[in-house]
């Protein structure tokens, strides 16, 4: 039997996310047979663009169309989600900042199941779905059995699933709106306020060439001298992954991630940093990436172009000396 | 404000590297390090800060065998006023959802204003706050990297979200929170602090204490379970450069150069 799957759309400015292709891919390897409904929720001209956006690529779409909506937040949408979600439906959602505010709640409220972060999927067996996660920031992976057969609610880490870019859905618009809001919008013990945008630091990093990026194996913050070091000597800048500036030996705008800046060098040199998918998912536009790192099983190494297995405060001194002897030769 | 606190026990991501066992059934936990979860270590801090400025009192609650005791003794040196195990052979084998209905239980016996988790722990799920405020009808928010009191009934309270934004909200008492790290800089615990609770009696709450029929969790009431552990194809993966550290670095500058990594 073909599975009902729901996808949730994540949008801002009136234009879909990349994950809204993602699900559809991700839907397509849960059971190719699927029936893939997109649910979008928003306010007005820009919900509707999304809803034209996506009807292409959709075999349905799902609208929630609501001034309280103009910003949506999982407090006041997962009550309204349940309200129009069928028992035993498929509920793909991002594993992004929305989707872990909003998803976990949701299988509850559903009384479904709930499969985290899902990296890849394997087929159902009789109403078992066998999935791949990963565990330890991506050192293992672990194969999981989910039983799907009274509902799901799966969130899908971004960029795991290649974006379904064929346009072959045909998807109408349904107005979910009048059901949504049957039991009228939730009262909400949570108010959303303002965004407070980042602030901007003393270096650009989204501009910069070349960057010399380190992570928890500087183990000191007194090393962090030697790093910056390093930059000159190579003309970059100086990023870092979550770590550091949880420690606040650097400043927020200098993190690379998708909690942080997207970067996209020509050359990124990560230095101590393990490679979390949300530190990794910062860097676009395809760098020459050389990672050093004491863990030969450090994440960093897959997406790397050239590896060391090492501890990097035994190389950054003597590659900066050389550089800088390089250079005045 | 009464603060109760969540916490895990885990491999500590800093000290061990992560392999699977012989026959892929978990990792190999021989030699492992444990600590308490990163993400957790930050709630904690936060949860006695707010103590400190409004008085009240905060409890650390771990589910887990015997030895996830050493962590919440851990938490209550670093200034936590209580601990509380859960433990039960019956918590054997929980999904996300089976360890939200035990705390839920545990919440439901105590009088709490504020329940605070770390984001996500060692399995990368960050699924049991939301669960939890869920089963609980609690307001919910994660990933927060803020919280200030406004009075006895709301706080104000920051969420992470992309390129380095914030959310801010307002919400009503109780609520659960996820917390993210960097929120505050936790403190060392002090060999004093370590001292002064080494032979405090940390209660021990079984299903039967909670009210919990055995089939609810543990491995009979999981929808999600692990079956295996494995080590991902690598795909091409980076090539990895060998020798001495000279030639290493030889190799390094060449390849700087040719790729415009020297300016």
């Amino acid at each position: 039997m073909a599975q009902q799957v729901f996808a949730y759309i994540i949008h801002k400015d009136g234009v879909a996310d990349d994950t809204a292709l993602e699900l559809i891919a991700a839907a397509g390897k849960l059971d190719s047979d699927a029936w893939v409904t997109a649910v979008v929720a928003g306010a007005g001209s820009e919900l509707d663009s999304v809803c034209n956006e996506v009807a292409s690529s959709f075999a349905e779409v799902w609208k929630i169309d609501n001034p309280a909506l103009a910003y949506v937040t999982a407090e006041v949408l997962r009550p309204l989600l349940v309200s129009i979600l069928p028992k035993h439906g498929i509920v793909l959602v991002p594993h992004d900042h929305f989707g872990m505010d909003l998803s976990p709640g949701l299988s509850i409220k559903l009384d479904a199941a709930y499969l985290p972060d899902a990296v890849d999927f394997e087929g159902i067996d009789n109403g078992k779905l066998k999935a791949v996660r990963e565990e330890y920031t991506g050192q293992v992976s672990t194969h999981v059995i989910s039983d799907i057969s009274q509902g799901a609610v799966i969130t899908v880490r971004p960029g795991s699933f290649k974006a379904d870019e064929r346009k072959s859905g045909d998807g109408q618009v349904i107005d979910k709106t009048a059901q949504a809001l049957e039991s009228g919008l939730p009262v909400g013990g949570c108010r959303f306020l303002e965004i407070i945008e980042a602030q901007v630091g003393e270096v650009d990093i989204t501009k910069s060439d070349i960057l010399v990026s380190v992570g928890r194996g500087i183990e000191d913050q007194d090393n962090m001298e030697m790093i910056f070091e390093l930059a000159e000597a190579m003309g970059g800048d100086v990023s870092c992954s979550r770590p550091i500036v949880d420690a606040k030996w650097l400043e927020k705008s200098r993190q690379v991630g998708t909690s942080g800046q997207t970067v996209k060098p020509k050359v990124y040199v990560a230095l101590g940093i393990s490679g979390a998918f949300q530190h990794v998912g910062g860097l676009k536009g395809s760098p020459f990436v050389i990672a050093i790192n004491k863990n030969s099983r450090a994440p960093i190494f897959q997406v790397a172009d050239v590896g060391i297995v090492g501890n990097m405060l035994d190389f950054i001194p003597e590659l900066t000396k050389r550089i800088n002897e390089l250079k005045s030769a | 404000m009464e603060i109760l606190v969540c916490v895990k026990r885990v491999p500590d991501p800093s000290e061990n590297e992560i392999e699977v066992n012989k026959d892929g059934t978990n990792i190999d936990r021989d030699d492992l390090v444990y600590s308490v979860n990163e993400w957790d270590n930050y709630a904690v801090e936060e949860a006695i800060r707010i103590r400190d400025k409004v008085g009240g009192s905060v409890t650390v609650v771990s589910v887990g065998d015997k030895e996830a005791e050493e962590v919440v003794r851990r938490e209550m040196a670093m200034g936590a006023d209580k601990g509380i195990l859960i433990s039960d052979d019956a918590f054997e084998g929980s999904d996300g959802k089976g360890i939200a209905f035990i705390l839920t239980a545990q919440v439901e016996k105590g009088n709490y204003d504020l329940i605070l988790t770390g984001a996500q722990a060692d399995d990368g799920a960050a699924q049991v706050g939301g669960m939890l405020a869920a089963m609980l009808d609690w307001p919910f928010a994660s990933l927060v990297n803020f919280i200030e009191v406004v009075d006895d009934e709301k706080i104000k309270v920051g969420r992470e979200i992309a390129g380095g934004n914030q959310e801010m909200y307002e919400m009503d008492l109780p609520c659960v929170l996820s917390i993210q790290t960097g929120i505050n800089e936790p403190r060392y615990v002090s060999i004093r602090g370590i001292r002064k609770v080494a032979s405090l009696e940390i209660p021990v709450h079984t299903a039967g204490d909670l009210g919990i029929s055995p089939e609810s969790v543990g491995e009979a009431g999981a929808k999600t379970k692990c079956l295996n552990y494995f080590v991902p194809e690598l795909g091409d993966g980076a090539r990895i450069l060998e020798g001495s550290t000279d030639e290493i670095i030889d190799n390094l500058i060449e390849l700087l150069r040719a790729k415009g990594g020297i300016k």
